[in-house]
């Protein structure tokens, strides 16, 4: 499968996290890493604690207990923009695309943080301003290209049909160019010919940029597949942490999860 | 007129990205600008400036303020007029205790003010949003308008609370016509509005809509919340500023600080709404509409021999009556309807 | 001493009155999820019809006080139809600025068929000290002002039971919970809807009525509207015991901080003071005193 790449050493370490919201659990002392250039799955049941481990990770939540380390760095928590410049990037559970918004403005927010001109610059739209502005706008083109998105690339994103917009999602998430992709169930909802080509920008990305990912699935036959090792939730605490074929013979995961099918 | 894009081809993205990309667009612009700036001067009476055109654009300049706030940023406020009476009054001040002050200097001194006490005002949606907001806005519109009317330093010790603008004269030359007034307001306002169409084009207006639509994924994206808010709070309140000013300066003459009530603030806010929700176009638009309308009426009202106090009462009731029509009918407003209308034109005469 | 406790109570007692006018908010944002801006509209629609029923027909009040409940009742219905149903499912700020509009139309429609200027408004209740709290505690409590607490008591009493007691209430309680759910059990939704706006018109009367006959009914009526937001920034949107406290609490604040504070800054902070107040506790607690808790999740 991954022929160009190579997993390299741990860029992100999350330890003994405890999140909790009022008297609710959500995540108990879990403890993981990330290598990089790898595909690293979060599975795990509903309510298991996996999108609360993301945004964890990117700093939407502060953890009671825990610290993170990325790229060498250790933290109490994760600060939001700051994750976002050290180039960690997010897609979501449910789509949070900017409705109002086309698709090519959509993708160019996630350049957002390439751009130094300030707003008097941009007010008269003059040197700089103007020239980074055509500049992004050719990245942007390329992720257009690379995502297959040039028929709709001015539309408005709350025209689009659902498959269309996870993809316009993970297009501004490659956008910010992210060493770190957070993806929070990239093909849920999705048939299974969507699924195959949401599974393959994942892969291409992944080979292509470098770009670590971390990924939440519950399609088990995607995760088998395309993931490096894979970390398991339930109820908030982890129970497995493996490659795929360790987490598929582990008597407790099993017993937890994949059992129920 | 045939609004055909068939045969222009971007061939770069310099060129997709000029302001106004379709050439009947700009055509189209080009001869506004051409009955703005030469065929009305010429042809005016003073009343159709004073009455119709100056406040027009001078609404349209604060319209343009609030949807920068509300139609773009998504913080919606009911105090836009008293960010008006800030830039009205600083600029009447730098004017007033400064000798030698540039008229356009001051306004534009003005504008930075009303931005300054815009950011302290704006502080609240950090925490805040929807309602309380509005709420806070309110908060706003009163506290200014009794400070203004309480504190004799801003009116300059004036006794009545009335101040009178100052003769406005640039490089010598001296505004004191309607006709002279309404090219000042209009090259303003025509700047002003270009800027503003640059800004809701770059990162600027992306990151203010980013927060509008979805202010968690924004942050994650690397949009600081609280940056963006307040640079929309401190933009929107400088154009209204300047709006303001040249209400002070070229359309009243004389002015209280309750000249800029409530009143005012929700008649911007009716000019965003009917005009368009996130639209420059549609600032003007909206305005206009808003303008016209009591004009109109009275002129009805003239020619079916009601009286007078019919006028004021018939026009809340249409302006409220509009406001429901379009937020059920068309929420964005006539500059989406101008909108559908090119679509429409686009395939004129064969739609299929 | 004795005469911070008179501006205490006076300040409380008009607290009651502001407290009144919030109900009518509460009641509509609870079901429906409207923050309706008309509220002080309709008060001031609702005292100028009594007035002008009287003045016009040479009825008594007690005979105009029923014809402009059904007046009120039929407009809560109409709003519901024309403006409301139209719109629903929009998002709350469209829903407030739809509010805003009927705001401008009620204030129009009242003075163009009514005529604008001030009326005087008589309930028959004397505005005077009463006498025994006069010459134990030599205070001046007004008996109007203690009246109208004692009907705002009376109502709210039976608000409360007409939410907790009967199936209306109960259904009002579902559709304020979860709209979709409510409709999927069988609850007749603008049935319910247009029940809660004539319920809030009727509010609406009984403070038009207080605040007309205490300060003459006019245009001003509808500023008492704006003075209810800064109480149910207090009280929290969607609670009946938040807005009589928040109302208490703006009342006897602004009233307190114009005799006390007023004559340093040059008088008249009555008019922003409750709002800068909200707003001061706002930072501190965004959800009001007895609001519920707002998580947001993404």
């Amino acid at each position: 499968m991954s022929t160009a790449r190579r997993i390299g050493d741990v860029i992100l370490k999350v330890d003994h996290i405890s999140l909790s919201f009022g008297g609710v659990k959500a995540l108990t002392d879990i403890s993981f890493d990330v290598r990089e250039h790898e595909i690293r799955a979060i599975i795990g049941p509903n309510g298991a604690g996996k999108s609360s481990m993301l945004n964890v990770i990117n700093g939407v939540y502060t953890p009671q207990q825990g610290s993170i380390t990325f790229r060498g760095r250790e933290r109490r928590d994760m600060d939001t923009y700051e994750a976002a410049a050290h180039g960690i990037a997010r897609t979501f559970q449910n789509i949070a695309l900017f409705s109002g918004m086309s698709v090519l403005d959509n993708i160019m927010t996630g350049r957002n943080l390439k751009i130094k001109s300030n707003f008097l610059e941009q007010a008269i739209w003059f040197g700089r301003a103007r020239r980074e502005e055509i500049e992004n706008r050719r990245v942007v083109e390329e992720i257009i290209d690379f995502l297959q998105l040039q028929h709709v690339r001015k539309t408005p994103v709350a025209r689009l049909p659902y498959g269309i917009k996870k993809r316009v999602e993970l297009a501004r998430a490659l956008a910010a160019e992210p060493s770190m992709l957070l993806l929070d169930e990239p093909m849920a909802g999705m048939n299974v010919e969507e699924k195959q080509d949401m599974c393959r920008f994942v892969l291409d990305t992944n080979d292509q940029f470098g770009t670590t990912i971390v990924l939440i699935e519950h399609d088990m036959g995607v995760v088998m597949d395309i993931s490096d090792r894979v970390v398991v939730l339930d109820y908030g605490k982890k129970i497995g942490d493996g490659t795929p074929e360790q987490v598929r013979s582990d008597p407790e995961v099993i017993k937890a999860y994949l059992g129920a099918h | 007129m045939i609004y055909r894009e068939a045969g222009q081809f971007k061939t770069s993205y310099v060129t997709d990205a000029q302001i106004f990309p379709i050439a009947q667009d700009r055509i189209g612009i080009a001869l506004m600008l051409l009955v703005a700036f030469v065929v009305i001067p010429r042809t005016a009476t003073p009343y159709f400036f004073s009455a119709i055109m100056t406040p027009f654009l001078i609404y349209a300049l604060a319209t343009i303020g609030l949807n920068i706030l509300t139609g773009y940023a998504g913080q919606l406020s009911l105090g836009t007029a008293a960010f008006m009476a800030v830039g009205a009054f600083a600029s009447y001040n730098f004017m007033a205790r400064i000798d030698g002050m540039p008229v356009l200097l001051a306004f534009i001194l003005g504008g930075i003010c009303a931005a300054l006490v815009g950011i302290v005002f704006g502080l609240p949606s950090l925490r805040i949003r929807g309602f309380y907001l509005a709420a806070s806005t309110l908060a706003t519109q009163f506290f200014v308008v009794w400070c203004l009317t309480k504190v004799p330093w801003f009116t300059n010790n004036s006794a009545s609370g009335v101040i009178t603008a100052q003769q406005i004269e640039i490089l010598g030359y001296r505004f004191d016509t309607p006709q002279s007034k309404y090219l000042l307001v209009l090259v303003i306002v025509t700047v002003m509005a270009l800027m503003a169409k640059n800004l809701v084009r770059s990162t600027t207006g992306r990151a203010w809509m980013a927060i509008r639509d979805m202010d968690v994924a924004a942050e994650v994206i690397g949009f600081r919340i609280v940056h963006t808010k307040l640079t929309a709070f401190a933009i929107s309140s400088f154009y209204c500023g300047v709006a303001g000013a040249l209400y002070a300066y070229c359309y009243l003459g004389t002015v209280e600080p309750e000249a800029y009530n409530l009143d005012v603030s929700f008649r911007i806010l009716f000019m965003v709404l009917i005009g368009g929700v996130g639209s420059i176009l549609g600032s003007f638009l909206g305005a206009g509409f808003i303008v016209l309308i009591p004009i109109a009426l009275s002129y009805l009202v003239h020619f079916t021999g009601l009286s007078n106090s019919v006028t004021s009462n018939l026009e809340l009731m249409v302006f409220g009556a509009l406001i429901i029509f379009f937020l059920i009918v068309e929420p964005h407003g006539l500059a989406r309807l101008w909108q559908i209308g090119k679509e429409k034109l686009r395939l004129w005469p064969f739609p299929h | 001493m004795q005469f911070f406790f008179e501006v205490l109570i006076t300040g409380l007692l008009s607290g009651v009155m502001y407290a009144l006018v919030a109900l009518g908010f509460v009641l509509i944002y609870k079901a429906s999820g409207v923050f309706n801006f008309a509220q002080g509209a309709m008060v001031f629609f609702a005292a100028l019809t009594t007035v002008a029923l009287q003045e016009k027909f040479g009825i008594s009040l007690w005979i105009a006080i029923p014809i402009t409940m059904v007046v009120m009742i039929a407009f809560g219905f109409l709003t519901e139809r024309i403006v409301l149903r139209p719109l629903v499912n929009q998002n709350e700020i469209v829903l407030f600025m739809a509010t805003i509009g009927l705001t401008f139309f009620l204030e129009g429609f009242a003075q163009l068929v009514w005529g604008s200027g001030v009326r005087a408004l008589d309930l028959g209740i004397p505005d005077e000290p009463i006498a025994a709290i006069l010459d134990s505690a030599g205070m001046v409590v007004s008996k109007f002002d203690v009246t109208a607490a004692v009907i705002c008591g009376v109502l709210v009493a039976a608000l409360a039971v007409l939410f907790n007691k009967t199936k209306i209430g109960r259904a009002l309680r579902a559709v304020a919970d979860d709209h979709q759910a409510a409709l999927t059990v069988g609850i007749p939704l603008q049935h319910v809807w247009g029940i809660v706006w004539a319920v809030a018109g009727f509010v609406a009367l009984v403070a038009g009525l207080l605040w007309g006959s205490r300060s003459g009914v006019q245009f001003a009526l509808t500023f008492v509207a704006l003075k209810a937001l800064p109480v149910l920034i207090l009280g929290g949107f969607t609670s009946v015991p938040g807005a009589i406290v928040g109302g208490l609490i703006i009342g006897a604040t602004e009233k307190l901080a114009e005799v006390y504070l007023g004559p340093y800054v040059g008088g008249g902070i009555e008019g922003w003071f409750p709002y800068v107040l909200a707003l001061l506790f706002l930072v501190v607690r965004p959800e009001g005193l007895f609001g519920e808790k707002i998580i947001r999740r993404i």
